[in-house]
């Protein structure tokens, strides 16, 4: 059983960190950021390119997939999103163009980075085996590392000037315009905070699970999963949901096992039930 | 009367030169197209992908060498492709595409569904396919349009258990699959053959999600049994490094095999030496068994693409198939029914292998009733520092 709240502890820790970011798009600007996996997997190679192939550093490599993503992720609110809210009146064009930008990169990765699974050497080797628990070291310094951006990230949120303004807005965009709060240049920095949280992920998690240009999809959906448990737009229930499913996941594999690949369907009916009872998930207001 | 400036005289004749010389090579050469259904995106993107690269390849080869000569005819070789997407409605309106292009001949699809949902289309428009999916009644009579591409696991499983059990003193097996047709199908057959060869099947039901990425909670219970073997039933290229890892990492010692195709570089930068010992089916490539035409068809696809991809090694032989079958009966051009006379008879050298009487036949006889399978030798490897060694090579009859 340790070795079962160990495997749902490190993949909560990694689900959390990438529900932060499309959470953060989501809360600041009401758009379901679709392409939020393909940012991460973006990430992903840009690590692999920088570490994987011209040996720098493995923090450079991440860095760089950070600061890749943050500068795209500008862009795209910049001269995507912001003109089609501006311009169109209805809500699903954003989600619309979130699609389109899905598979945008999707077509772009698989050009560029082929169709093979892709991963690098390990950061650090060896594997920690005691108190019935086996974790290798590798995950348990991205597991460390998640666990502290997280932190960075709710500490950023509260205290500083930006992270409040970002917070005011995903609470109600008029009074904070009313109070002074410039409301485009906030919404780009949230958009490429979003889009860096998602790269620098990508870049990490490569270390450990490697990276195809065919897993963004996915990824959406799991993160879609764990902001509709926390709640979407709420810092705070990101993580939760990140925690609940990947503890959820690692219980059942080994629970359930006996009776087939029912763990997913056991969720995905949980789900259901809960946002019939709770249709906000856990804490359904922006940014608590 | 006007008259005619010199420039637009050597205009006109250059123009005219063009049109005779392109009316000429028309003349000369008909293309013969061949098409391509199946996935070439996503998450099983490497399946299809290294079908149609090798594909082109190859017909890129050919067209250099001034074409194929079918008859008393040159063709330039034409891939047309559709990517399926892995969803068999896809797959359907991609052999329509193909029928609706006059093309007789198919590769793909690359899973069972898309392979058993395209059926009708091709047996209604006369096209004979080349599936990578192994469920038998689609080679077996009334079925007679399809042509199973590679070994099947139910041909190449047991011959590896019976192996690993001679060789290596295996006795208690354990599966583990994704969630998906084709491996839980993969999977099944897999545990009826271990159990006919006596083996102690200690795990038979765990499966995972395709898209799953860390795979430590999937095998934490299967690696607490500590089975001899541990066989990936119908593992994605893409999740294979990722499962050897995981079972290493948690402290798994026995050995683990699957029965399809993997690629040497990704389970390279994927588990790196965790993964050495993996058991997997191949093609041609390696040295001890590769000829000198198989390297030229590696050095020409990298070259093309970049980087080569080992699951071509098995995907190499399918347009060589066509190919020749038709050289050996040039009315099977248009006329599948001239086709499938010919497959029971058919015989030429088979280029990849050094072995002189190695060939190229139709076989399927024992597992359909009927000659429904190329022959690819079933190569089976054993992956070892970034690079694949022959353990075995079995044939299929």
């Amino acid at each position: 059983m340790e070795q079962v709240i160990a495997n749902g502890l490190y993949l909560g820790a990694q689900y959390a960190l990438i529900a932060l970011g499309l959470t953060l798009i989501f809360g600041l600007m009401n758009v379901l950021n679709f392409a939020h996996g393909q940012m991460y997997v973006l990430g992903g190679f840009i690590t692999y390119t920088v570490y994987g192939q011209l040996g720098l550093p493995f923090p450079i490599a991440v860095l760089c997939s950070g600061l890749t993503l943050a500068i795209i992720g500008g862009f795209m609110e910049r001269y995507l999103f912001r003109t089609v809210i501006r311009r169109s009146h209805r809500e699903e064009s954003t989600m619309l163009l979130a699609a389109a930008t899905a598979f945008f990169f999707d077509a772009v990765m698989l050009l560029i980075f082929g169709e093979k699974q892709r991963g690098v050497p390990k950061i650090v080797k060896g594997v920690f085996n005691d108190y019935g628990i086996i974790l290798p070291y590798d995950r348990i310094v991205v597991g460390a590392v998640a666990a502290a951006m997280i932190l960075s990230f709710i500490a950023f949120m509260k205290y500083t000037k930006t992270g409040r303004a970002m917070r005011a807005l995903a609470q109600d965009r008029v009074a904070a315009q009313l109070m002074g709060v410039e409301v485009d240049r906030y919404t780009m920095i949230g958009f490429a905070m979003g889009a860096m949280l998602a790269g620098v992920v990508g870049g990490l998690l490569v270390s450990i699970t490697g990276v195809n240009s065919g897993i963004g999809g996915p990824i959406s959906v799991k993160a879609f999963m764990m902001i509709m448990i926390g709640g979407a737009g709420v810092a705070g229930g990101a993580i939760a949901g990140g925690f609940i499913l990947g503890m959820m996941e690692s219980v059942g594999l080994t629970v359930l096992r006996e009776y087939g690949d029912v763990t997913y369907l056991v969720i995905f009916a949980a789900l259901m039930v809960f946002l019939s009872i709770r249709p906000n998930g856990l804490m359904g207001k922006p940014w608590g | 009367m006007p008259t005619l400036s010199r420039r637009a005289l050597i205009g006109a004749a250059s123009a005219l030169a063009l049109f005779a010389g392109a009316h000429a090579a028309s003349a000369a050469d008909a293309n013969l197209k061949i098409g391509f259904v199946g996935v070439t995106s996503g998450p099983a993107a490497a399946w299809g992908t290294s079908n149609v690269r090798s594909m082109q390849t190859l017909a890129e080869w050919y067209n250099e060498l001034g074409g194929v000569k079918i008859g008393d005819k040159t063709y330039t070789i034409e891939i047309v492709t559709f990517d399926d997407q892995k969803d068999p409605k896809r797959a359907v309106e991609g052999m329509e595409k193909m029928a609706q292009e006059g093309i007789h001949y198919v590769v793909g699809p690359n899973v069972d569904d898309g392979a058993a949902a395209v059926r009708p289309v091709a047996e209604k428009n006369g096209i004979i396919y080349f599936p990578y999916a192994f469920p038998k009644e689609l080679y077996t009579a009334p079925a007679s349009n399809a042509v199973l591409g590679m070994i099947a696991n139910y041909q190449s499983g047991p011959a590896i258990y019976k192996y690993l059990m001679d060789n290596k003193g295996v006795k208690k097996v354990a599966f583990v699959a994704a969630n998906e047709s084709d491996p839980l199908s993969q999977r099944d057959s897999g545990v009826a053959a271990a159990k006919a060869l006596g083996l102690e099947v200690v795990a038979d039901k765990d499966t995972y999600q395709n898209d799953t990425r860390d795979f430590t909670p999937v095998l934490t219970p299967i690696v607490a049994l500590k089975p001899d073997l541990l066989v990936l039933s119908g593992v994605a290229p893409a999740n294979a490094p990722l499962l050897i890892r995981a079972a290493r990492e948690l402290g798994y010692e026995g050995l683990i095999s699957t029965e399809t195709a993997q690629d040497a570089k990704v389970l390279e930068e994927g588990a790196g030496e965790l993964a050495n010992g993996f058991i997997s089916v191949g093609g041609a490539s390696t040295p001890e068994i590769a000829s000198d035409h198989m390297k030229e068809f590696v050095a020409r696809y990298t070259k093309k693409f970049g980087e080569y991809n080992d699951e071509s090694n098995t995907k190499v032989y399918v347009l060589d198939y066509i190919l020749e079958t038709m050289k050996a009966n040039p009315k099977a051009i248009d006329n599948v029914d001239e086709f499938k006379k010919t497959i029971d008879t058919f015989e030429a050298p088979n280029p990849y292998l050094k072995d002189p009487d190695a060939k190229l036949k139709y076989v399927g006889s024992t597992s359909f009733g009927q000659k429904r399978q190329v022959a690819v030798p079933m190569v089976v490897n054993e992956y070892k520092d970034g690079k694949f060694e022959t353990l075995f090579v079995g044939t299929v009859d």
